[in-house]
């Protein structure tokens, strides 16, 4: 048995040993590398950080824990920036086990605008934010293309009442604030096909901007609606979230995982490459042993 | 973090280990963190469906000075009964006799949902990205915004690109020709076209699945194994650290386990069964 042979019997357990163990290593290591700022997440800041004070920018959080190591990120960065630009946040949240995740996101964040920041170079005062003031949480209602729908004639038809359960009407923010039209934009944070709902039954019907943040399994196929104008934005996966981290001045989580991000990646094209090697080299020899027996 | 909040996130370590578990071979404790998992779900839902759902939109329509209406009986909105009559209409699929009665409510909700969806589907992923497919060559900056820049999307190279690849990707799936000649080397350029997508999806894939579990191993250390060891928190006891080695423990106990089960096969293994 040669080197090729031993290579395609390999226990996918000692790569994944082998990965774990990297992976830890990276993370213990106590350095940074550069972030790439690309222009489709340059695009959702730039957006944010010129709204002039007291806009309402829409953050749908229509995802669960199960996505929240890619989507927090972006969440926590693009929330903050909101605030301490005094921006007001409209939130829902239409995954159904989202509500309680986005409740305590929406809180730490809270938590942490009572510590004074400097973020590019500009100072922000510590200050409270407050439920219905300066955000309004939703929360949840099945169905989302039909809530979506619902939105775009008034926020009060699918949601009378927010999370917490009072009615809508007596929020200060919400006086003036019927539909899609008195929004800045509208920045979908999904790990659901509901982005697809965003654009087709929210952007697509009601015309808004529209900006996105998904899951890097997903991604990919929403670059076409980003070459179509549908979308001014995009930020795909952890990437994404640590792209905006970087560029608000605010690292967190997604920054600090990057160096991992990277190591992991180069031992999985070295596996790739590896596994392509072995399969090629015991096809020939297959091949030349047939011939052989001929 | 007080002491109930280090026990909850003690359990939530331990699911993450017994997740991660599976990853050597199945076994009870990710087998348990599996069904925790899905039973865990399936509840939150279904409350989350009757607090969202059933009880502001079907039962009680709440007013703002905080009395309530019983909708079915004394309220300005009478219609919801309709789709609560359709919604009852579906339970009778559990009976062969009445199973009947339920396509009128399907059959309600199947047209609503095409209706709604076909022109504004059409239109978002139909229309606008042909129109999207049709624009001018931009000449002007036919190789980047501000110099040569592959990535830039707005390029005229890239919308070249896109309008070639999406032809030929179109023609891989057009079968009405032989792919041979011409049609055949776009239908081939197609393909390959439609495996850098796969190979973007992919590698986007990976990020996601690392990220997952990068996002496990900052929970570990940020939220379970400092907290055991951050003697600056005023309510830190020995409880803290006793929590964290016990779990310890029981890691190392598994994994000692199964190296003293596989020597023990690998040895009557080698000896062969003893007849």
């Amino acid at each position: 048995m040669n080197i090729f042979d031993r290579l395609m019997q390999i226990d996918r357990r000692w790569v994944f040993l082998f990965l774990v163990i990297l992976c830890v290593i990276a993370y213990v290591a106590d350095f940074q590398i550069p972030i790439l700022i690309e222009p489709e997440v340059e695009s959702i800041f730039t957006f944010i950080d010129t709204l002039p004070k007291g806009s309402v920018v829409f953050i749908p959080m229509d995802y669960d824990p199960g996505s929240m190591a890619e989507l927090h990120p972006m969440t926590y960065a693009i929330v903050e920036q909101c605030w301490r630009k005094e921006i007001k946040v409209l939130i829902t949240a239409l995954s159904q086990n989202g509500p309680g995740m986005a409740d305590q996101a929406l809180r730490d964040i809270a938590d942490s605008m009572l510590v004074p920041k400097t973020y590019n170079g500009v100072s922000y005062p510590a200050r409270e934010v407050v439920n219905g003031v300066d955000y309004v949480f939703l929360g949840y209602k099945p169905y989302p293309a039909l809530v979506i729908l619902a939105m775009g004639q008034d926020f009060r038809l699918p949601f009378p009442l927010d999370y917490y359960g009072t009615p809508v009407d007596s929020l200060p923010m919400m006086r003036g604030l019927h539909n899609y039209n008195d929004l800045a934009c509208a920045i979908n944070i999904s790990g659901t096909n509901a982005t697809d709902y965003w654009i087709s039954y929210g952007q697509g019907r009601f015309g808004f901007p529209l900006a996105i943040g998904v899951t890097g399994v997903s991604t990919a196929q929403y670059y076409p609606y980003l070459g179509s104008g549908q979308i001014f934005g995009i930020m795909g996966g952890m990437l994404g979230g640590a792209e905006y981290e970087e560029l608000a001045d605010n690292p967190g989580n997604a920054k600090d995982a990057m160096r991992v991000q990277l190591f992991a990646h180069l031992v999985i094209i070295a596996f790739v490459i590896m596994g392509n090697i072995g399969f090629f080299a015991t096809v020939r020899k297959r091949k030349r042993q047939q011939r052989e027996g001929r | 973090m007080d002491f109930a909040t280090f026990l909850w996130t003690t359990f939530g370590a331990f699911l993450t280990l017994a997740t991660f578990s599976f990853l050597y071979k199945d076994n009870p404790f990710y087998k348990f963190a599996e069904h925790l998992f899905v039973g865990l779900s399936a509840g939150y839902f279904t409350i989350i469906l009757w607090h969202n759902g059933l009880i502001p939109k079907l039962m009680f329509q709440r007013l703002d000075d905080g009395s309530s209406y019983f909708l079915w009986l004394d309220s300005s909105r009478p219609w919801y009964l309709i789709p609560a009559l359709l919604g009852i209409m579906m339970w009778t699929r559990f009976s062969k006799k009445y199973s009947w009665i339920s396509r009128w409510p399907l059959a309600m909700y199947i047209g609503i949902g095409a209706g709604a969806a076909v022109p504004l589907e059409m239109r978002a992923r139909v229309n606008e990205q042909l129109s999207a497919m049709m624009r001018d060559i931009d000449w002007t900056y036919f190789f980047g915004h501000g110099g040569f820049n592959f990535l830039d999307t707005t390029s005229g190279l890239s919308q070249l690109i896109v309008f070639i690849g999406a032809l030929c990707a179109l023609m891989y799936f057009f079968f009405s020709t032989p792919h041979t000649g011409l049609v055949g080397g776009m239908a081939r350029f197609g393909i390959w076209i439609l495996m850098i997508g796969f190979g973007a999806s992919f590698g986007f894939t990976v990020m996601a699945r690392i990220s997952l579990f990068i996002n496990r191993m900052q929970f570990l250390d940020q939220q379970w194994i400092q907290s055991a060891h951050d003697t600056t928190n005023p309510n830190y006891h020995w409880g803290y650290p006793l929590l964290f080695y016990l779990l310890i423990l029981v890691v190392v106990v598994y994994i000692v386990r199964e190296i003293v089960v596989h020597a023990g096969k690998k040895n009557t293994a080698s000896t062969g069964p003893v007849s």
